[in-house]
């Protein structure tokens, strides 16, 4: 591979996979409220 | 809560977690487009240099798009047809216009779905032979001339009629036990199978060499429009925003509940597996070229091309081929079995809120005529090219239409995207400015209109693939306006006493104040 490939790939990689890290890791400090009712879908 | 509108919300059913919601959401978005799709794509469009088109398409109308839709269906509740009433009474025909392009998409995407479990045992002994492309339109699928015929291909249909009772299956089975259930344990089944699959791909001989046409940068391409207008529609067709899905599930998300938050999620899961798919097909597609001693522009292709003609010809050269063919063809099926399950419940979550049918009932009344239609359709010698024009002008003419018109319609002339940033601020992790406004009434109507401008300019000057005029004209233009024509038809349809068409947040605070 040349180097340009390997850094354009490098770059997606930490884009794509460390953006969705960093949205994981935001959902996960940020618990909000689960439904509480019972849903029974009739 | 007032009583009307607890009594719809117990019956309609919820997911049990925005954990549950966030992996059912990345099933539906996560499709076959991301692995057949956005690799050619990519590679077609500057290949590394696509990256910041792409992710400039992903932050300025994707994810601004999977927010609206998150807004619509979490505030007020309800599928496609009854948020967009009670939003604003005028609009609910633009639900039911989702909702019937979500029935054309599921009779053909079904067919998809069964192919490729087929295919996932024919890997086992390579049962394409030494030509796969005349195997799979001559022994598989039988194609003869294109038109609509009645000779079922057992091969086709048998698996069919397997996806469907699966599929109506999980749909009877409700929003929680069967959707939230099945994304729960398909969707890390999946992503753990497709990074079996780029792990075997990448020890192939030749995987650096379609790597390297992959990421190799073409910075040249990103002064062309045409490569904008490959990142815009990439990202768009991808996430399944627009066409009622994220409405319908988000409606069954807790009311408390993080949405920009499980949005950004959402978003990102959806683009890192595209990387992921990216990754493995060019691997598998530098070992073909290098064992054929051509170049990765000979080889590489999309859409039915790449996974039925060029992995079977992979699968046949590569060690470990039949394994490579259960992973790649298991992947599909997963990713199509959870993508077609959200389809389809955009039809019965409407007909349910409608009608007011059991969960059970709805499945059926819905589920039945689609897997008859599209056995009818797509089971048959001619099904290739029916599924292939349908595809075709609906995700054209009907998806980007209505995407279009939603977003123009609930910015300009419903305005309500400001009380719908409000919403998505209340429990929202992630603020949202006026400039999502902006992003959703002009950046992303204006991207798409220009796409969908192109396209029909380019569908009027030359008919899609020579197919005959009267097949372009029906299954093709005609069921694009039909959809809408039959939407707004069905808008004209009362609803029943007992339906709460008001805003149900506005409700429930009065009621919270009264008490």
């Amino acid at each position: 591979m040349s180097t340009s490939a390997i850094i354009m790939m490098l770059i997606a990689m930490l884009i794509l996979w460390g953006g969705l890290a960093i949205a994981i890791w935001n959902i996960s400090r940020y618990q909000g409220e689960e439904p509480q009712e019972v849903h029974r879908d009739l | 809560m007032t009583a009307a509108v607890e009594h719809t919300e117990e019956h309609r059913g919820a997911f049990s977690s925005r954990k549950v919601f966030i992996l059912a959401a990345i099933g539906s978005a996560v499709g076959l487009g991301n692995i057949w799709r956005f690799p050619y794509v990519a590679y077609e469009n500057g290949g590394g240099a696509f990256m910041i088109p792409y992710l400039v398409a992903l932050l300025t109308a994707g994810l601004p798009f999977l927010l609206l839709d998150y807004g619509l269906g979490h505030r007020y509740r309800g599928s496609a047809p009854l948020a967009f009433r009670r939003a604003a009474p005028a609009s609910e025909g633009l639900g039911w216009w989702q909702v019937g392009i979500c029935f054309v998409i599921a009779v053909y995407y079904a067919a998809v779905i069964a192919w490729a479990a087929r295919y996932a045992f024919f890997s086992l002994d390579k049962a394409w032979g030494d030509d796969p492309e005349a195997f799979l339109f001559g022994s598989y699928l039988q194609a003869g001339d294109p038109g609509i015929g009645l000779d079922f291909v057992s091969g086709v249909t048998v698996p069919l009629v397997l996806v469907w009772v699966a599929v109506l299956a999980i749909m009877a089975l409700g929003v929680q036990k069967g959707i939230g259930a099945s994304s729960v344990v398909f969707i890390p089944v999946l992503f753990v199978a497709f990074i079996a699959l780029v792990g075997v791909s990448l020890t192939l001989d030749g995987a650096a060499v379609g790597l390297d046409a992959l990421f190799t940068p073409d910075w040249g391409a990103l002064t062309e429009t045409s490569v904008w207008i490959a990142a815009f529609g990439q990202i768009f067709f991808s996430l399944s925003v627009g066409f009622g899905i994220m409405i319908t599930y988000a409606s069954y998300v807790g009311r408390r509940s993080d949405m920009t938050g499980s949005g950004l999620v959402v978003g990102f899961a959806n683009s890192g597996f595209e990387l992921l798919a990216g990754i493995g097909v060019f691997a598998a597609l530098g070992f073909m070229a290098t064992a054929a001693g051509t170049g990765v522009d000979e080889v590489a292709t999309d859409g039915l091309g790449l996974a039925f003609i060029a992995f079977p010809a992979i699968i046949n050269e590569a060690p470990f081929g039949a394994l490579i063919g259960v992973l790649f063809f298991g992947s599909l099926v997963i990713a199509g079995v959870t993508s077609l399950v959200s389809v389809i419940e955009v039809v019965i979550s409407a007909v349910r809120d409608k009608f007011e049918m059991t969960r059970v009932g709805a499945s059926m009344a819905v589920g039945i005529p689609a897997a008859v239609i599209s056995i009818t359709l797509l089971g048959t010698t001619t099904g290739v090219f029916v599924l292939d024009i349908v595809d075709h002008f609906i995700n054209r003419f009907g998806i980007l239409v209505v995407a279009v018109a939603s977003m123009l319609a609930m910015s300009w002339v419903f305005k309500k995207t400001g009380l719908l940033r409000e919403h998505l601020n209340r429990d929202g992790s992630i603020h949202l400015g006026r400039w999502w406004q902006w992003l959703v009434g002009i950046v992303a109507p204006a991207a798409l209109t220009f796409i969908l401008v192109n396209e029909f300019i380019d569908n009027i000057r030359e008919p899609y693939e020579d197919y005959p005029t009267w097949m372009l004209n029906t299954l093709g233009w005609g069921l694009a306006v039909a959809v809408l024509v039959l939407g707004f038809v069905a808008a004209r349809l009362p609803w029943r006493d007992n339906t709460f068409l008001g805003d149900p947040e506005i409700k429930s605070r009065q009621d919270e104040r009264s008490n």
